[in-house]
């Protein structure tokens, strides 16, 4: 297959600061590839420095054949770059955005006309169109954004944290519409500080910290360095603890977990749900009472937790009220039955 | 294409997207246009009684060419915080991202504040006929100092460009541009006449382009004679400015667009 975008060895210093410290990547044709850290851990800068808007002081980029520090023109011919900070005139309408771009990609002015309102229509921005944008949402702006990083037919494209900063809602219209663009054969890079995009929507994913890749792969081979699943409980009463660990024990492939504090216990498995039906059975039959129950995979963010010792955005992942929990299968119980072990 | 061409072509569809704020948005225009009347009120009224031109011209006949100068080198604010703006929003990656000239935010800005210049220009002829200021030379000669003014409201827009770039931020490109504004007209002819200045200070009023400016200008609309000082700058001032003109768009063109693409590469 061949690479559509390779970076290798680019290295971004700011005086003191080193924003990326030898970073490599490839993306091959068709496919998306997540780069995947915390806020400052060197993502921006990557993809500002493929889309030719920053000159690394090291490395070599290389986006759809062309070689982008030396002809950084014609690679702005072949790609197409969506930001955090949605690059929309916030005095222009949908439509005069879109069209400015049609013109400036020298699309002609009838081409740029039609462009315009083909894209407003497909991201659904049709009906506020004639509005000037700063009139729109926070996803609005997005889709517009996006869209007018589509106005070329860009074969490459770069999506520098889609959905940083939108409702849960927006974060999975947003989702829809660049698995869409993906269904088309575009080739992507995407940043995202949340595990769930990546995880959603990445075939390979880097994650970087302080301008570094500590660790390459799928979903699941970045998921199995942490390990496979498990079953965690809450019991309803701490003096059934002692009980209910002894049954879990049997469907366990690892050490189990007991967490006096919060009544939490939790087993790696290796037989998925039907572990669970075993283990629920078996804690019937023992009479516990239990507050929730789950079969978790390990998110990404247990990937991120487990390579860096930290977590990749403190709270926040919580605060936004969206991406992790889908990971977890909830059985039973309680609203937030991914969360039983935390 | 080339690389005129592309700016040309370029500047034009940003020039378009400055006009339409300027549709969206009125009140940007509307301090701007007010200030040169405010101008013309305070020293017609206020400063003007203590000031005496040569040869019993009235003083406000003698005001209204040098107002015309000074607001046109003070709406060359308006092209620096045009940019300092856009330099501070997203939509300067989108443009960078995009296959287009280099030159084209810059080449786009300026043009289409010619469409401000020509409001403000406007503007401040009707305030001189309300205040008794009167075309008294031929039209073509009147014509010759519109242009003249609007050619000077060009260039002086890439000095001012190039302060917007400098500047960290909008707020602070008022202060910034009065630094240059400042002296520059009100160390002229523009208010008050030459030999009111010490002695010290007419060198530098009698080869300001402010002054040679304002004295092409009330020259060519009839309002004053040749000026009395003997210098070089004075006694043509019509050429004098058009060399500042020529020098000041060689200059400062080109060291806006390479500071525009060391600004944006941050």
């Amino acid at each position: 297959m061949t690479e559509v975008i390779v970076a290798t060895g680019l290295v971004k210093r700011y005086g003191d600061v080193t924003a990326l410290d030898g970073l490599d990547l490839a993306v091959p044709e068709g496919s998306v590839l997540g780069l995947l850290g915390p806020n400052g851990a060197g993502k921006t800068t990557a993809v500002r420095i493929l889309t030719t808007l920053l000159r690394p002081d090291a490395g070599t980029v290389e986006v759809a054949g062309v070689d982008v520090l030396a002809h950084p023109h014609r690679a702005r011919e072949r790609i197409g770059l969506s930001g955090q900070y949605a690059a929309v005139d916030e005095h222009l309408t949908g439509y005069e955005n879109l069209e400015m771009i049609g013109r400036l990609y020298r699309l002609g002015y009838k081409r740029s006309r039609v462009r315009a309102r083909e894209l407003l229509e497909r991201f659904d921005l049709a009906e506020a169109g004639n509005r000037p944008t700063k009139t729109y949402s926070g996803g609005m702006r997005r889709r517009l954004d996006l869209a007018g990083a589509l106005v070329a037919e860009p074969d490459v494209l770069f999506l520098d944290e889609p959905t940083t900063g939108l409702d849960p809602s927006s974060r999975t219209t947003m989702w829809t519409v660049i698995r869409d663009l993906l269904r088309q054969g575009t080739t992507l890079l995407l940043t995202t500080q949340y595990m769930e995009e990546a995880d959603q929507l990445a075939d390979d994913i880097i994650v970087i910290d302080h301008g570094q890749a500590i660790a390459h792969g799928t979903a699941d081979q970045l998921k199995s360095q942490v390990g496979g699943e498990r079953i965690e409980v809450v019991v309803a009463d701490p003096a059934d603890l002692l009980a209910a660990e002894r049954v879990v024990a049997e469907v366990a492939v690892g050490e189990v977990h007991v967490d006096e504090g919060t009544n939490a216990i939790a087993v790696p498995v290796g037989g998925g749900p039907r572990d669970l039906m075993v283990a629920l059975r078996g804690l019937d039959v023992a009479g516990v009472e239990l507050l929730d129950v789950a079969l978790r995979r390990p998110t990404l963010d247990d990937v991120f937790l487990s390579l860096t010792g930290h977590v990749a955005q403190p709270g926040r992942e919580r605060l936004a009220g969206g991406p992790g929990g889908e990971a977890a299968t909830t059985v039973a119980g309680g609203p937030s039955g991914q969360e039983v072990a935390s | 294409m080339s690389a005129l061409a592309a700016a040309i072509v370029d500047g034009h569809v940003v020039a378009k997207r400055n006009l339409i704020k300027i549709k969206r948005v009125p009140e940007v225009l509307v301090f701007v246009l007010m200030s040169p009347i405010m101008f013309v009120l305070l020293f017609a009224y206020v400063f003007g009684g203590a000031i005496t031109p040569p040869d019993g011209v009235n003083y406000r006949e003698f005001l209204i060419g040098g107002i015309f100068a000074q607001t046109v080198v003070f709406g060359a604010t308006f092209t620096g915080a045009g940019l300092a703006e856009d330099m501070s929003k997203g939509i300067i990656d989108r443009f960078r991202s995009l296959p287009m000239s280099r030159s084209a935010v810059l080449v786009g800005r300026t043009a289409s504040d010619v469409v401000y210049n020509v409001l403000s220009i406007a503007i401040m002829s009707l305030t001189g006929l309300v205040v008794g200021w009167r075309i008294r030379g031929s039209l073509l000669d009147a014509a010759g100092a519109y242009l003249l003014l609007l050619l000077f409201a060009y260039a002086f827009s890439w000095v001012m460009a190039y302060v917007g770039l400098l500047v960290p931020s909008v707020e602070v490109i008022n202060n910034a541009s009065f630094m240059v504004i400042m002296p520059l007209t009100f160390v002229s002819n523009a208010f008050v006449p030459l030999e009111f200045f010490p002695s010290f200070l007419q060198g530098f009023v009698e080869w300001n382009p402010v002054s040679s400016v304002t004295q092409a200008v009330r020259e060519l609309f009839g309002n004053a004679g040749p000026a009395t000082s003997e210098v070089w700058a004075m006694q043509n001032p019509v050429l004098y400015t058009l060399l500042w003109i020529g020098l000041i768009l060689v200059i400062f063109a080109p060291l806006s667009i390479r500071r525009y693409m060391r600004a944006s590469m941050r």
